[in-house]
């Protein structure tokens, strides 16, 4: 029987020891009438080798692309130490820390990845994670109402990830908190800080700030964090954390700092993997520590004095506080915060600067290359990191679609949730993309585009 | 020692991007961060060898049993991650299009199949990260529900006492009042004050079954019946969903919406507190609030649907498609068990936590419900033993690790006093639970000869027993140099 090691001697004296005849006597409190058969339908089951030769099939089916996609989940280079070592047993395999004596590998790993994120965000503590970038969001949202107390507003701009912004009304609008979109400047393609004063009377109890936006775009974070600062607001910080190696960190924004940051950790170690597991961070000042959700870290001693590490301040969780928690969360994104923290010792203050100035390079190459097709431009003005908008002369999705046919992934159409920018693409290189790649997907948008356009001239064409 | 504490000034890793002449200076000077985070400086050796070290002092079911109650710590298959990592999943950029990932598409759909076969329910998303995600969409839809009717009074979300402490944080996140409802002396929902508390303002109940307490909740149809009959709707928290597969439905149970833990029952990782995953599923009725996405089926494919396939939806609640490489191994894992493997887990599970049971009962150990089977897990009260000895549940837990076994659940549920939820799961041999079991007598033992022995437990681990007080209140989250 896969996984289970009874022999029919062990059953046997087992059930003999209980006082029943058959294991079907264990079952005896369930309602006659509501047993089930058996479960029809259900396949049967495969052996390992069937099941690898299934999975490798439909893998090989999938096959590999050359991806110029971002939007919110990057193709990193991963160490290959960081998933041979995640996925060693005793993490893999292990629960929540809760008995910390046998538990502190997992309590060190997370003490050592809140120490690095708080560094990295320039905020005072990190919580253990949360699922993902957006919910992290939609937690960060909930948090600043909390702690405003007087507020159940939060300003978000429309530069933040579309998905993000369902993700975060999604979550809170059942408990009466209002989103207000702020527009963003067409030209600049940031934040409009001249929209800023129709919000001024509205008492908002946060102001969400991008960095980059979702358009690659770097925004005017001191003057943002500033303004929700005037205005009696929380700045609450929603980074890329490959870009903090070299953008200025929350907790500088401004005169003050961003009080909350949050964002995707999925840059740091996690595989794209079809979307997720990826987590989400948040790190904030030290006096909102009591209002965080999830799991947090600290450092304490033993009976003996020596240092060792305990989850802490569970009092703000569900397991204690019940329907008095700041949030529901329970089980977060252990394991993706240990790769996370392998990537980040892996590669240092130095090595991931080099990563994000390879990104940013790449991303300046190829809107370069796409830029010398005729009819395409960038959108926006504003200075980039690791993304850029593009405007194509032709509708974008045919045009992915004729790339694809050569296996390439172009970025990602936004006819659909920014119409106003017309036929948009956002686009994304890394440090893995190669010029060989930038020239190869350069010349294939190319001669679509002038295909199309070619076709378009051509009345009936 | 820390990470930080092996740095050294200018040590690199071998990983780097490609050097290539690097100009950044489209980034304005304003923007740029004017010092380097504090990340450790060292070579990959150093990194390796300190989170390998910091691996060993770890227990894990990998090293160690694990009977953790409420959790389902059962063997985590090989194979499930090796076939999940397969390099072509890894590679695929959630943004990439249907057609580009039918493979992968394929596993989640079938993923949903049998989820909706093995619970009975309609139509299931598996877009929940966790399980407390799970509840959230849940209760949200169960409001998205009476909200559709223009029945805006319900505004009570009803909780047993002995509920996971996710249950009421899940309904107060979605605007609930939560009102919570007592046990009896049996372990069971106590149905009078049930049928007291029900009415106009009931939205729901929410019900694990079998309960936290190990025992089948027996007036299960009269509950749901009650429930109905006021007008709310009945809500299944999959956490013990290991003790009945292939044995009873949730669906036939009566229950409208449900959460699975895949991380519990369909055996993926716990990986130190996750990533978990909690699908959702749902009957016809409340199938159009389902969270997005939905893997659907096509002529041209599978392709997940979005808000224009799905206008009722709830939403979404990850910004891509939940936890997929969990999904990924729950469906290798439940492809391998197959129809007959369904019910074994069901089965061997309670075989497993009977034969505990008794045998700790034998051995002096007081059961907490004595008149009843246990289902997968049991609980022990340990009250008479402090009282007798002053030996509490938490010295027997940390003394079970000095015996080389993980600790079970202690004080939850809460209405027992001095309780271990003790939960042996499908995997482990007889062989096994008989050490645990000579493990408990000694204990049991210890206590009474050398209590101080046991308060002071553990003596085995890396370090002694911690300090959570001085933690919570000297706060330190965050190494800083000197």
């Amino acid at each position: 029987m896969p996984f289970i090691p009874h022999t029919e001697d062990d059953t046997r004296e087992m059930l003999a020891a209980i006082g029943v005849a058959a294991i079907d006597d264990l079952f005896d409190e369930i309602p006659p009438d509501l047993r089930a058969d058996a479960l029809s339908g259900m396949p049967p089951a495969l052996s390992e080798m069937e099941i690898a030769r299934l999975m490798h099939e439909r893998a090989a089916r999938d096959g590999a692309w050359l991806n110029f996609i971002g939007a919110g989940a990057y193709e990193h280079h991963i160490p290959a130490a960081v998933w041979q070592i995640a996925t060693r047993g005793e993490f893999y395999s292990a629960y929540t820390p809760y008995q910390a004596e046998a538990s502190q590998g997992t309590l060190q790993v997370l003490y050592e990845y809140q120490s690095m994120m708080a560094s990295l965000t320039a905020l005072d503590v990190s919580n253990a994670s949360l699922y993902d970038g957006a919910s992290a969001l939609a937690e960060a949202v909930l948090m600043a109402v909390r702690a405003h107390k007087s507020s159940r507003r939060v300003l978000v701009p429309r530069t933040v990830h579309p998905a993000w912004r369902k993700v975060a009304r999604a979550i809170v609008r059942n408990q009466g908190i209002e989103l207000l979109e702020i527009p963003f400047d067409p030209g600049a393609g940031t934040t409009a800080l001249e929209a800023l004063g129709r919000f001024k009377g509205s008492e908002p109890a946060a102001v969400v700030i991008p960095q980059p936006n979702f358009f690659g775009v770097l925004e005017p974070v001191d003057e943002l964090a500033d303004w929700a600062h005037a205005n009696g607001a929380l700045a609450i910080a929603a980074v890329n954390p490959t870009a903090l190696a070299l953008l200025k960190p929350p907790g500088e924004w401004g005169a003050l700092g961003a009080d909350i940051a949050v964002g995707d950790g999925q840059p740091l170690g996690a595989p794209l993997a079809g979307g997720g597991p990826y987590f989400g961070f948040m790190t904030c000042r030290k006096d909102l520590v009591r209002q965080m959700p999830g799991r947090i870290v600290g450092a304490t001693r033993d009976r003996d004095g020596r240092r060792g590490y305990v989850l802490t301040l569970q009092a703000r969780e569900q397991h204690i506080r019940r329907a008095k928690a700041t949030s529901n969360i329970c089980t977060n994104q252990g394991l993706l915060v240990t790769a996370a923290t392998l990537y980040l010792a892996l590669l240092g203050p130095a090595g991931l600067a080099e990563v994000a100035r390879a990104c940013h390079a790449n991303t300046l190459a190829l809107a370069a290359r796409l830029t010398r097709i005729r009819g395409v431009a960038r959108v926006f003005s504003g200075a980039i990191f690791h993304e850029v908008v593009l405007r194509l002369p032709v509708a974008v999705a045919p045009v992915l679609r004729a790339v694809r046919e050569h296996r390439i992934l172009g970025g990602c159409d936004l006819e659909q949730d920014y119409p106003e920018l017309g036929h948009a693409l956002l686009a994304c290189a890394t440090e893995t993309r190669t010029g060989e790649d930038i020239a190869r997907y350069g010349a294939e948008l190319e001669r679509v585009i002038e295909q199309a356009t070619r076709s378009a001239a051509v009345p009936g064409g | 020692m820390l990470i930080f504490e092996r740095s050294r000034p200018g040590r690199r890793g071998a990983v780097r991007a490609p050097l290539r002449p690097v100009d950044i200076a489209e980034i304005p000077p304003s923007q740029l961060r004017a010092r380097p985070p504090r990340l450790p400086e060292v070579s990959e050796l150093d990194a390796v060898r300190h989170y390998t070290g910091l691996s060993q002092r770890n227990f894990s079911i990998d090293t160690h049993f694990y009977p953790l109650g409420s959790c389902t710590m059962k063997y985590n298959p090989r194979a499930c991650n090796a076939l999940a990592m397969l390099p072509q999943f890894l590679a695929r950029h959630p943004g990439a299009p249907a057609d580009t990932g039918q493979g992968f598409l394929a596993c989640l759909y079938e993923l949903q199949e049998m989820l909706k076969n093995a619970t009975g329910m309609a139509q299931v998303s598996l877009a929940p990260m966790a399980g407390s995600q799970g509840e959230f969409a849940g209760v949200a839809m169960i409001r998205a529900y009476h909200d559709s009717r223009g029945d805006a009074a319900r505004d009570e979300i009803l909780v047993p006492d002995a509920a996971h402490g996710t249950n009421p944080a899940s309904a107060v996140m979605c605007g609930y009042r939560v009102r919570e409802i007592p046990t009896d002396a049996e372990g069971n929902v106590d149905v009078t004050a049930l049928g007291r508390a029900v009415g106009p303002r009931t939205a729901g109940l929410m019900l694990t079954n079998p309960s936290t307490l190990g025992v089948f909740e027996r007036h299960i149809v009269e509950l749901a019946g009650i429930v109905h009959g006021a007008g709310g709707l009945l809500y299944y928290d999959g956490a013990n969903l290991n003790a009945i597969l292939g044995r009873v439905k949730p669906g036939d149970m009566g229950f409208d919406v449900i959460h699975i833990n895949l991380h519990k029952t369909f055996s993926t990782p716990h990986g130190g507190g996750g990533p978990g995953a909690g699908p959702v599923g749902v009957n016809a009725t409340l199938a159009p609030f389902l969270p997005l996405p939905v893997v659907g089926q096509a002529p041209a494919g599978f392709r997940p649907l979005d808000e224009r396939d799905c206008p009722l939806s709830i939403g979404r609640l990850g910004a891509q498609l939940g936890n997929a490489g969990v999904l990924l191994r729950a469906y290798v894992y439940m492809r391998m068990l197959g129809a007959a493997g369904m019910r074994r887990v069901a089965d061997y599970s309670t075989l497993n936590a009977n034969y505990l049971m008794v045998e700790l009962k034998r051995a002096g150990f007081e059961v907490a419900f004595p008149g009843r089977r246990a289902t997968h897990e049991f609980v022990v009260t340990l009250k008479a033993l402090r009282d007798e000895t002053g030996v509490t549940a938490m010295d027997v837990a940390k003394r079970l690790l000095d015996k080389g076994f993980h600790a079970p659940t202690a004080y939850f549920p809460q209405l027992v006093p001095e309780c271990l939820l003790i939960e042996p799961t499908e995997t482990e041999s007889k062989q096994t639970l008989d050490a645990f079991l000579a493990a408990m007598k000694e204990i049991l033992e210890e206590a009474r000869r050398d209590p101080q022995l046991v308060k002071g437990a553990p003596h085995s681990t890396p370090l002694g027993r911690l300090d959570e007080t001085r933690a919570a209140r000297d706060l330190d989250l965050a190494w800083r140099p000197r």
